[in-house]
């Protein structure tokens, strides 16, 4: 068990990134910590993709002087993958930013307790 | 007649495209052109309907003619043909009903942009519905979440900003569940187009110690899919959500945006994991309790609710349990009464959320049960349609959620286990006794006229007090009701043709999934045959 995550150290420190993103976004009540977490969960997601598609002791899939053989080139798909990921976490991010600025001009807060008891007395009539 | 192969891909295009463009458009010019480009989609949605159920075959669309195991691709089958056809139409009436609520509820200047955001949520709802490419999946199911918290954002109060917050943090932890499922499985199979997976799948199952790995990774991806979708412990953002938006994103977000989730689960399912090694793990189970426990704990928040759009809300939530627990049952009649439920609600649920804020309209504004008395007899229309709405969610004959409650059953006795067939049928009946004291009883507060109740505190009072100024109050009061209800004449006037086809549209939609359901189980089922 553990020479398995010894070996596999990469993919487990992803996984304990996950973790720690997931827990932060799912119970930090502060928002801007809350998208912190959210992108170190994404980030955790990266690193795993990214360890998966590399082999030791290859290079990256260029065929600059000639093809080589398959064998020589790592994977280059995780790569690809990673890229649209932090496409998505980015813009993800901006909106979830804009919508915690759109929150603190209304409320003065960034606390989601204070901000969702504040918003029920405004509008306790309906 | 080949051609038609390409209309998946156009339904996708034409989208994103529409999108662009009416951004530039001024806003009615955004709304006509968005109702005729609907149009087109639900032509090549149901072209591909015809052609696969002719042929009685699938296609493969390979984007960019990169073969297998390199390309990405869309798929067009009987099942996804009529998922898509129902979207859009759910989606072209809902545009157009809640177009006199839009016009109140944004700037005028900004309502172009409501139509690009509703015309990128018809991509990714497209995307989503015809991928064969599960990272495909994953990016438009991002862009569905993206662009359904534009739709919630649209109205600016400050409920509806706090409710796209909780919202988006849900379905960010939902999303990253969900990326980690698939990198899990891309890991395992080294392949993201869903028939290689499904080969690896089934080689790598055999060894019994990859199972865990295995069920590990569908877990995950599961979860991350019933977070977003509202399953039952996750189910609780659901009335801030549908209660505060603008009518036409509640309508949106409850009918298609949940749903189209589900259909992505199911589509994993059938297409990746492959229904014989689902069944070797637990996790049918876990979906059909949690299924059940949706059911009956969204019933009885829908019974405490104070306010008709929160109940509806939490009646989603019991609806997205009835979704998850056809998905527990499994076996081809489970999955084919979750996706005929898929339908049901679709239809049913826009045309509840659409004709509330209309009887909330003529009763002050308010949402609440207590003002909403006799709202109905104020507006006919609206009431019928509440009325319609609300008998198909309870399961009376003749309307869609009858044909629903009947093939669960059926599901749970072709399941061939007792204890499942007892659960199923014990929560079925008391589910639908829920239903129907919730939605009776507000259909009996909103037939009944209010004046019952204020004529004999009326009465009393005039007895106490001089008569002549109890007659003149009694004037008074009728001259400002008369004029009120001119007032209302004249609006509803105003919107009639926009609202009233669409909601007949959805009731007709209804009432054919109700009395013609054996014509569409017969398409889900040969839909489900083409996934192999």
């Amino acid at each position: 068990m553990i020479s398995n995550l010894l070996t596999n150290y990469e993919e487990a420190a992803a996984i304990v990134l996950f973790g720690i993103g997931f827990t932060m976004l799912l119970f930090h009540r502060n928002l801007i910590k809350k998208l912190v977490g959210m992108n170190i969960m994404d980030t955790g997601t990266f690193l795993f993709l990214a360890s998966m598609g590399y082999i030791e002791g290859r290079k990256a899939p260029i065929a600059a002087d000639g093809a080589a053989k398959l064998e020589e080139y790592i994977n280059p798909v995780p790569a690809g993958l990673v890229l649209t990921g932090i496409v998505v976490s980015v813009s993800v991010t901006a909106v979830m930013l804009s919508l915690t600025i759109r929150l603190y001009k209304r409320y003065h807060t960034l606390n989601l307790d204070d901000i969702y008891l504040l918003s029920k007395h405004q509008t306790e009539d309906r | 007649m080949d051609f038609i192969r390409n209309f998946p891909l156009f339904t996708i295009v034409f989208s994103l495209f529409s999108g662009v463009l009416c951004m530039m458009l001024p806003g009615k010019a955004a709304k006509y052109y968005t109702a005729a480009y609907e149009c087109l989609l639900i032509f090549f949605s149901a072209s591909v309907l015809w052609y696969t159920s002719v042929t009685g075959t699938s296609f493969t669309y390979v984007m960019g003619e990169f073969p297998a195991p390199w390309g990405n691709e869309i798929r067009g089958g009987v099942l996804e043909a009529l998922i898509a056809l129902t979207f859009l139409i759910v989606m072209l009436c809902s545009a157009f009903a809640g177009w006199h609520f839009l016009v109140q509820d944004i700037d005028e200047s900004k309502i172009n942009l409501y139509f690009t955001l509703l015309n990128l949520l018809t991509a990714a709802l497209m995307a989503m519905t015809w991928t064969n490419d599960i990272f495909t999946g994953y990016v438009f199911l991002e862009i569905l979440t993206l662009t359904s918290c534009g739709l919630l954002i649209v109205r600016e109060i400050g409920r509806t900003t706090l409710a796209a917050v909780r919202y988006m943090i849900l379905n960010l932890l939902g999303s990253g569940l969900f990326l980690l499922g698939v990198v899990l499985l891309y890991d395992i199979t080294g392949h993201l187009l869903m028939m290689n997976m499904q080969g690896a799948i089934a080689e790598i199952s055999k060894d019994s110690r990859q199972m865990t790995t295995l069920t590990l990774s569908v877990g995950i991806l599961t979860i991350g899919l019933a977070i977003k979708s509202g399953l039952f412990p996750f189910h609780f953002w659901m009335p801030d959500t549908y209660g505060w938006a603008t009518p036409t994103s509640a309508s949106v977000l409850s009918a298609l945006v949940s749903k189209a989730y589900i259909f992505l689960l199911i589509k994993i399912y059938w297409r990746v994991i492959g229904i014989d090694v689902l069944d070797r793990m637990p996790i049918g189970k876990i979906l059909c309790v949690l299924g059940m426990c949706g059911i009956i704990f969204g019933s009885v928040s829908a019974m405490r609710a104070d306010n008709i759009n929160r109940m509806t809300a939490f009646s989603s939530a019991a609806q997205i349990g009835y979704i998850y627990m056809g998905i527990g049952i499994g076996g081809m009649a489970g999955y084919t009464a979750a996706v005929f439920h898929i339908l049901t609600h679709a239809v049913t649920k826009s045309l509840l959320f659409l004709s509330t804020p209309r009887l909330a309209e003529v009763s002050d504004g308010s949402l609440l049960f207590k003002k909403l008395q006799g709202s109905a007899l104020r507006d006919r229309q609206a009431g019928a349609f509440f009325l319609v709405g609300s008998f198909s969610m309870i399961g009376i004959p003749i309307f869609a959620g009858f044909s629903s409650k009947l093939l669960f059953s059926l599901a749970a006795v072709d399941s061939g286990s007792n204890k499942k067939l007892i659960l199923v049928m014990l929560v079925l009946a008391v589910s639908s006794l829920l239903n129907a004291m919730y939605f009776i009883r507000t259909i009996i507060r909103i037939y009944t006229h209010p004046q019952s109740a204020a004529a004999q505190a009326l009465s009393s009072v005039t007895a106490g007090s001089a008569a002549a100024q109890g007659l003149a109050a009694g004037t008074a009061g009728s001259a400002a009701e008369v004029t009120s209800r001119e007032k209302q004449r004249r609006a509803s006037g105003l919107r009639r043709p926009d609202y009233i086809i669409p909601s007949l549209v959805l009731i007709a939609a209804n009432l054919f999934l109700g009395l013609f359901s054996w014509a569409v189980v017969d398409l889900i089922e040969r839909g489900f045959g083409m996934f192999f």
